[in-house]
């Protein structure tokens, strides 16, 4: 049927137009293609309701005038032909050239599959519920992710945990020391700010000797604890997240678990111990490092002699004021790591999901330590440590 | 069937299972046991659910409904300290390997001895590197997982799922993505294991010339009714089984009169 191509005719015959139609009525029902089916054609109309609404039908092709088709036809055919349900409308491509018939056929609904059940849409009402109820699921999985890291950390005072020291080792290492650089800089940085501001106001008074005080006191009790949580968020907890959910990703959480390894035992306790450990000593660093930026812009900006600030600093600083500073660098430095490791547990297996999970640690560090900051800050004031 | 498979001792009996993602039901009404000592293969078209059945078999996934019980005990109702005893006699593999990408390939297949063995270093070493060279990979000890191929990764995690001589191998689809020789080396391996060793194997398949050289039973997941219809050993399924497993089958029989597969797409040459 298709026209015959003279290798020497320079000219390529013209092509007639692609042409289709639906026609008959009550059972017996015809597609009529015609013309040149090449490249970029029109589609064909969608069925006609009066076939969709027949009980009974059946589907025959007139392809007599077809001339030539390319892969667009099969497409088209199906497209306008998906509507139609198999089990009331019987689709006959007989008519059809061979090929087109066999491709057509491969894609077509085979037998009586039912038709999809689409649901209705939900509510608003249904639709808040369904969202408050992932939330209090999300809820039981930090849960009982915290929980278990619990019953993990007793099996591990018993001596019957499956952690391995060389874990542990490996995170100390790779979370504290290769921190050091970015919470000098950090801490650094937000030191010279608080020395900047407290000295502007207190010169006003003529009380620059008083910038050790304020210095001092801010830093070792709030800021260092929380500029380290919020490095570790940023370095070690989207790191914790990526390397747990791409494990989950590629099935390695399970071969753990299918060798009777506990996957908290295994992988979450390291982290949670390393950054327990790396915490506090992190948080003593950056509060020397912000105090030292204190002293030398008293020093070398505000006239306050070197022993004069050594002196105001040493009465400031009571044993409270490091505890607390201590205490809060190890609870955010915790927060992060169960937070990292939570998400990077309950992440989907996909590349998408280890980002979403990664976001989402991060994220929730940082919502916990602020929470935290306040809390533990309230808490403190009322008991006037 | 009168094979000398009713004979052995049942190890895994399945009851009623039903498999479920949300809603939508993948397979139910499966009833099947597995007995000591044979290989048994798990097959269907794609996406029927043979992998989560494998999830199911082995702890990870609570089914939707019915019981897997090893002996007397049901997997889904021990408590954590059974099962993860249980799961010390299992040895499983992933579709992808699912090798530990912090560590070497040897430490992989080490990880398991040290954690559940008293075997010294140079002791577990020496497993290790029997085992890999069990699997065909004497010389990747050393290698990163990241630096094998997909069908060195399958390898190696079979070396890895050996590591304990567990009682029950459990594979899923082992063979897919070897070349023709790794596989024939495989199926030898899996026949010595279970034929020497006694290691019972279950494995999701759909290589059928391998499902024809070492399966002992088969059991045929159907994606349409959503249920088994078919379990026995292949050579009588080819006779037996309903016709979708019977044409399921015949795509590959190795001395049968019907070898040639017959699909539309063979005559689809055929211009218009």
């Amino acid at each position: 049927m298709r026209p015959s191509q003279v290798a020497n005719d320079p000219e390529p015959t013209a092509l007639k137009a692609a042409q289709s139609a639906w026609s008959g009525d009550g059972e017996a029902w015809y597609v009529t293609v015609s013309g040149d089916w090449q490249g970029q054609h029109a589609a064909i109309a969608d069925a006609p309701q009066a076939l969709t609404r027949q009980a009974q039908a059946s589907l025959k092709f007139d392809a007599r005038d077809l001339a030539t088709w390319d892969a667009g036809l099969p497409s088209a055919l199906w497209r306008s032909l998906s509507a139609l349900d198999p089990a009331r409308v019987h689709i006959d491509t007989g008519g059809l050239p061979t090929g087109l018939a066999q491709i057509l056929s491969l894609a077509l609904p085979k037998g009586s599959a039912g038709a999809a059940v689409i649901a209705a849409p939900l509510n608003a009402w249904a639709r808040w519920g369904l969202k408050a109820q992932a939330v209090g699921t999300r809820l039981q999985v930090t849960l009982g992710f915290v929980g278990s890291v619990l019953m993990s950390l007793s099996r591990l005072v018993r001596g019957r945990s499956d952690m391995r020291l060389s874990d542990l080792a490996w995170q100390v290492e790779h979370t504290g020391p290769r921190s050091l650089p970015i919470v000098a800089l950090v801490s650094f940085l937000v030191g010279l700010i608080v020395a900047y501001m407290s000295a502007a106001q207190l010169e006003r008074f003529g009380a620059q000797s008083f910038i050790a005080d304020l210095v001092t006191v801010g830093v070792v009790r709030e800021i260092a604890a929380l500029l380290v949580g919020i490095v570790l968020a940023g370095r070690v907890g989207a790191a914790f997240a990526a390397q747990i959910g791409s494990m989950r990703a590629n099935d390695e959480v399970d071969a753990l678990q299918t060798m009777g390894v506990d996957p908290v035992d295994h992988l979450v306790l390291p982290r949670v111990l390393a950054l327990l450990i790396v915490g506090p000593l992190l948080t003593v660093f950056a509060a020397l490092v912000g105090m030292l930026v204190g002293w030398a812009v008293a020093v070398l900006l505000y006239g306050v002699t070197p022993l004069e600030y050594a002196y105001k600093s040493v009465q400031a600083l009571t044993l409270p004021h490091v505890l607390i500073g201590l205490l809060k660098g190890t609870v955010y430095a915790l927060l992060v790591a169960l937070a990292g490791c939570r998400q990077g547990l309950a992440a989907g297996r996909s590349a998408q999901a280890v980002g979403d999970a990664t976001t989402a640690a991060v994220v929730q560090a940082i919502v916990w330590i602020v929470v935290a900051a306040s809390v533990l800050t309230v808490i403190f004031q009322r008991l006037d440590w | 069937m009168s094979t000398s498979a009713d004979q052995r001792m049942l190890l895994v009996q399945v009851e009623d299972l039903r498999m479920a993602y949300g809603d939508t039901v993948i397979q139910h009404n499966l009833n099947f046991d597995i007995r000591a000592g044979e290989i048994f293969v798990i097959v269907g078209g794609s996406g029927c659910g043979k992998s989560t059945l494998l999830r199911h078999l082995i702890g990870l996934q609570p089914p939707a409904k019915g019981r897997v019980l090893y002996g007397t005990r049901n997997l889904y109702e021990s408590d954590e300290s059974t099962l993860s005893a249980l799961r010390r006699e299992f040895g499983v593999t992933f579709q992808a390997g699912a090798l530990w990408s912090s560590m070497t390939v040897g430490e992989n297949v080490m990880l398991p001895l040290q954690l559940f063995t008293d075997l010294d270093a140079d002791a577990r070493e020496s497993e290790a590197r029997f085992k890999l060279a069990l699997a065909g990979l004497p010389d990747s000890f050393d290698s990163e997982p990241s630096s094998l191929s997909g069908g060195m990764k399958k390898r190696a995690a079979i070396a890895r799922a050996m590591a304990l001589n567990p009682a029950l191998l459990f594979l899923d689809e082992p063979s897919a993505g070897l070349d023709p020789i790794s596989s024939a080396h495989l199926d030898e391996l899996l026949a010595h294991l279970c034929r020497d060793l006694g290691t019972t194997v279950v494995m999701v398949s759909h290589e059928l010339d391998s499902i024809f050289n070492v399966a002992d039973r088969l059991l045929f997941l159907d994606a349409e009714s959503k249920t088994m219809t078919a379990l026995g050993p292949p050579r009588d399924l080819q006779r037996t089984a309903p016709p979708r497993v019977q044409a399921f089958l015949r795509r590959v029989d190795t001395g049968g009169p019907d070898t040639q597969p017959s699909t539309s797409l063979a005559t689809a040459e055929a211009q218009p």
